[in-house]
């Protein structure tokens, strides 16, 4: 028996992607608690968004990429057990560097994943909804306009609308790329500020290029260089007395 | 160089100053007790104007570390040990300015052998050696030097321990002379915690180079 059984929600072992022959990740193997916040930091190319991509198998949809090592989701290798890809997909939410809300309205945005899955009923839709954007931190805003265009909100509040569609379907994992780095400084911290309570209901991993975003939101930090996992630790560590003297040079800016 | 890296060479150049004024300023105390040259000593006292300056003006510069450039890790560190090197030079400066008001208010030459008795003009010395010794160790990032300094602390600990009775004796033996023992006393008192400031400073050292916090232990 695996002695990290039922320990952690994600898990790698001993993972390599290669985009044909150029290997974009090298022998990465991390563990990840339930209901905690991991921001993935390094400079651009070091692999850090490749790697969040594995966790929804997004890179399948790349051309040429193979993949070696195990990526495991509740204990579930989701490369290698012939899970079905839209089923465990479920689980994971993503949210984009730039929101990305649908040309419909703000209710059918949050309740399209819903609808997908097959929910037909009203009122099942309706609450869903209302505490999808609850739990989002947009509900008060948006709640006399649900009819209106998702398009016609703020940067800000766009986004907001993309983790409430997330969320909507219940994932039990959220996965974030760069989510605020296209909003102002209000939003950000909205969008902070709501990574901080969804912690207690998701397991977030979240790739931000903002140091002191990863440092203000995550629990555990990991840097990534040039494909490797170079440290993996508590962000307080990370932040104050890291072990490894590339991670210090790459977070004091020494870098490069 | 980053616009970090500039600012935090600048703070270091600043708090060398401030602490090469610092010590030349226990010097003077010092010289200007054997001499018993109180202008030597009113300029200490002037001086000190200078050192709260500094003082004032790293607080300032950390603050706007902070604030405009995030530090992290080491330099997080270094940042938040300046802070604190400050505030501990700083109360030196005031110790050196409060021993040169003794001076000043002195009747008369300071009695060699009461000076001798108390190992005054040793502690004295010590003092400042350590206080120049935790400057090296900064500037060379030396923490053995900076871990060194704790126990020089220790011999101003005991001298300072001893003084209580070896002036009690003196005063006994010569009633005429209380006032100035009484003051010799209180300058040792004040040397002593020169020692105090210094290991917190070496303290600091430690902890902004090895990440290790030593306080309290």
């Amino acid at each position: 028996m695996d002695s990290n059984y039922g320990t952690y929600k994600l898990r790698t072992r001993h993972l390599n992607l290669f985009y044909s022959t150029k290997q974009a990740l090298k022998d990465i193997t991390i563990n990840i608690s339930p209901n905690t916040v991991t921001a993935f930091i390094g400079p651009s190319g070091c692999g850090k968004s490749t790697f969040l991509r594995c966790f929804n198998r997004m890179n399948d949809l790349i051309e040429g990429v193979t993949i070696d090592g195990e990526v495991l989701i509740d204990d579930v290798d989701i490369y290698k057990n012939m899970v079905d890809v839209h089923e465990y997909r479920k689980k994971v939410g993503m949210v984009f560097q730039k929101p990305n809300p649908f040309p419909k309205s703000i209710f059918e945005n949050v309740a399209f994943g819903l609808r997908i899955n097959g929910e037909r009923s009203k009122t099942v839709l309706e609450e869903s909804v209302e505490a999808a954007l609850k739990q989002a931190a947009l509900w008060e805003e948006v709640k006399d306009s649900l009819n209106k265009s998702a398009l016609a909100l703020s940067g800000g509040q766009q986004q907001r609308l993309c983790i409430a569609r997330a969320i909507a379907v219940k994932p039990s994992v959220l996965l974030m790329d760069e989510p605020a780095s296209a909003l102002d400084p209000i939003s950000t911290a909205k969008i902070e500020e709501l990574i901080y309570q969804l912690k207690h209901s998701f397991t977030i991993v979240i790739v931000t290029h903002n140091m002191q975003q990863a440092a203000r939101v995550s629990d555990k930090t990991a840097f990534f260089f040039m494909g490797e996992l170079i440290e993996f630790d508590k962000t307080d560590k990370i932040f104050t007395n890291p072990s490894e003297d590339a991670t210090q040079n790459y977070i004091t800016g020494r870098f490069g | 160089m980053t616009q970090l890296t500039l600012e935090l060479t600048k703070l270091r150049t600043d708090i060398t100053e401030m602490w090469n004024l610092v010590a030349s300023q226990l010097y003077k105390s010092l010289y200007s007790l054997k001499t018993f040259d109180k202008d030597l000593s009113r300029e200490v006292v002037s001086n000190e104007k200078r050192v709260n300056s500094m003082e004032l003006n790293i607080d300032r510069d950390c603050e706007n570390i902070f604030a405009l450039f995030n530090p992290v890790a080491i330099d997080l560190r270094f940042v938040l040990a300046i802070l604190k090197i400050n505030n501990n030079l700083e109360r030196i400066g005031d110790i050196a300015e409060g021993i040169s008001k003794f001076i000043i208010i002195e009747k008369e030459p300071f009695d060699p052998p009461l000076l001798q008795k108390t190992n005054f003009l040793t502690m004295f010395e010590a003092a400042i050696q350590i206080v120049e010794d935790a400057l090296t160790s900064f500037n060379k990032e030396d923490t053995k030097l900076a871990r060194s300094i704790f126990k020089q602390d220790e011999m101003l600990d005991e001298i300072n321990a001893e003084a209580n009775q070896i002036i009690s004796d003196y005063i006994r033996a010569n009633p005429d002379k209380t006032e100035q023992a009484l003051n010799v006393l209180s300058i040792i008192r004040r040397l002593e915690r020169v020692g105090d400031q210094t290991k917190n400073i070496a303290e600091e050292i430690i902890f902004y180079l090895e990440a290790k916090v030593l306080k309290h232990k």
